[in-house]
């Protein structure tokens, strides 16, 4: 994957800021794009080109089980949420229904990556290639099952 | 030497004995959706039937219940919308347990998941919204989750689980005059934040807990989720039995941890040196002492929600309202039609209409924001809600204090901040 980053330096963005309230009651996915980040930034649905990259601090995806914050951001065209840590449900959500790959860094990935910077990221290998910097960070592997699902394309195709 | 979270997955996954950060496949007792996760669960069932996946009829329909709460009344035509094709589908599963507004008993789902004994003891109990983990003090797991994987539990019966790490947290004394299960659980997310229980389950227990009504244990499993938990759990006693069996429940098979049970952590807390609290905007972590924001100016008073409208909720702000007259606006929302009915025949609706409180249903609407007493630009509200993000309800400007029922009741009585214990 390819892309570049769009980069919130800051913990806990809650699922209220990734997708307000109002918006839980629509069920169209290229609707609730169009308010994806409005919370936090409201030129979000602007500037989001597909295969861009959220980077962000630690909890991401805190607050509600609303399926709609990883709908909104994978129909907004991001592949991937770099984040220090994730909260349970946004990660599983993520995973379960394929819409985007959570991806776990270390502080001194998040602190090195910047706006802008262009990445690419091999799974496989367990590692990001930031083109603009012309650095490598490794990341841990999925755990097991995780991994399994993704490979699989979301919950549903998964067999245990 | 397992505690209870782990000897309630065992059982659900036919083993003897599960560890914490096992994965495991867990068979689900009790499935719950609603206004929201309702359609959002449908979406699924149709993405699902694109790729030429057959549905035809769920796992088990009497185990799944559905709730209207967070867009009634109708806030506009597409929650309308929501609430028809969540009726349609109620049929056309053979979910009979419905519980529609403006038809007796509704409310909000976590608040109907105790009042209607909806899950039992020992059960694995999953819903479609991420204050599951209320029930979690009827001695269930009880766990939120997304739209894919309620339709996944709809359809298999399971779900996968890591098995949680268990933090225990030990309350000592009972809670003094003034202080309520909220200030306890705000003063937690204080100490722990709100990753402090991400991907954990937390326990209460201790005599402090013992001496709990279930209706305040509820608000502490209720906000474990503003701590990142997976879920909140309290081991069964004598007063949860008997709660349940006012509301018919007597059939079903407990589950307690060992003696030996092991915990990741233990916290202990002095119930005799808890004070009222309250978490400033813009994070449930973010607390303080009431006393210590009583220059704090309130445009409004909210008293709603799954965490701070049950009848014991409703009875300590009547104490507070009764005789006095509000500063502020006031608005009380019982959780659900029956605690409603109870507050009328006990006359509390009559103290809150006396105090110029506004008395209205059920919903989740002001709580997250969608309708029904949203907040302006710059408006500051005092809440019983569980959660103060920015923009959490209304305005992204608007700022958010939470606490217990009655500091909020004290507060709408002043229009600034209060300190229950302050009021004369």
């Amino acid at each position: 994957m390819k892309g570049s980053v769009i980069k919130y330096a800051r913990d806990n963005i809650d699922t209220d800021v990734i997708l307000p309230g109002p918006y839980l009651k629509i069920h169209d996915y290229n609707e609730l794009a169009k308010h994806a980040m409005e919370g936090i930034d409201k030129d979000f649905h602007k500037k989001v080109k597909p295969g861009d990259f959220i980077v962000a601090g630690k909890n991401f995806g805190c607050g509600s089980s609303r399926e709609h914050a990883p709908i909104a951001l994978s129909y907004s065209g991001v592949k991937a949420v770099l984040a220090l840590s994730f909260a349970r449900i946004f990660y599983r959500n993520a995973v379960d229904g394929a819409f985007l790959l959570p991806i776990e860094i270390e502080e001194s990935t998040y602190n090195d990556i910047s706006e802008g910077d262009q990445l690419e990221i091999e799974t496989s290998k367990n590692e990001i290639r930031n083109v603009t910097k012309n650095t490598i960070y490794k990341i841990k592997p999925f755990p097991e099952l995780i991994g399994k699902i993704i490979a699989a394309g979301g919950l549903f195709n998964y067999k245990p | 030497m397992l505690n209870i979270t782990e000897k309630i997955l065992a059982r659900a996954s036919g083993k003897t004995k599960v560890s914490p950060d096992d994965v495991i496949f867990a068979n689900v007792d009790k499935v719950m959706v609603h206004d929201v996760s309702g359609p959002g669960v449908i979406a699924v069932f149709e993405k699902l039937k694109k790729t030429g996946m057959k549905i035809e009829k769920l796992w088990a329909p009497e185990k799944v219940w559905v709730a209207e709460d967070h867009f009634v009344p109708a806030a506009d035509k597409i929650s309308a919308q929501n609430v028809v094709l969540l009726t349609q589908f109620t049929k056309e599963y053979g979910i009979e347990k419905h519980f529609k507004y403006g038809m007796g008993q509704y409310g909000i789902c976590h608040t109907l998941s105790h009042e209607e004994a909806m899950v039992l003891p020992g059960e694995v109990y999953v819903g479609g919204d991420s204050h599951t983990n209320t029930t979690g003090a009827l001695g269930a797991f009880a766990a939120g989750l997304g739209h894919t994987d309620v339709a996944y539990v709809l359809l298999n019966g399971k779900i996968w689980f890591k098995v949680p790490e268990t933090i225990y947290f030990k309350l000592n004394g009972k809670l003094p005059d003034y202080v309520m299960a909220k200030d306890l659980i705000l003063k937690i997310i204080g100490d722990i934040g709100t990753d402090g229980g991400a991907y954990k389950t937390m326990q209460f227990g201790g005599s402090g807990i013992s001496e709990m009504s279930v209706e305040e244990r509820l608000t502490l499993t209720n906000m474990t989720t503003e701590a990142g938990a997976k879920s909140g759990i309290i081991e069964p006693d004598q007063k949860l039995r008997d709660y349940l069996a006012q509301r018919g429940a007597t059939n079903y098979s407990e589950v307690r941890g060992d003696p030996d049970a092991q915990y990741e952590k233990i916290y202990e807390y002095e119930a005799s040196e808890l004070d009222p609290i309250v978490a400033k905007p813009f994070s449930p972590e973010n607390v303080t002492v009431a006393r210590e924001l009583s220059s704090i100016s309130l445009d409004k008073a909210y008293i709603g929600s799954c965490t701070g409208a049950k009848l014991e909720d409703l009875r300590a702000v009547a104490k507070i309202l009764k005789g006095r007259k509000v500063k502020i606006r006031t608005e009380v929302l019982p959780a659900a039609i029956s605690i409603f009915r109870k507050a009328m025949d006990e006359g509390l609706l009559k103290i809150f209409m006396d105090a110029g409180a506004m008395v209205g249903p059920p919903t989740c609407g002001a709580c997250c924001g969608a309708h029904m007493g949203v907040l302006a630009k710059d408006e500051v509200c005092i809440s019983t809600t569980n959660r103060n993000f920015p923009g959490r309800m209304g305005h992204v400007e608007s700022k958010t204090y939470l606490a217990s029922p009655l500091v909020a009741a004290a507060s709408a009585i002043t229009g600034k901040i209060t300190d229950p214990r302050d009021i004369k």
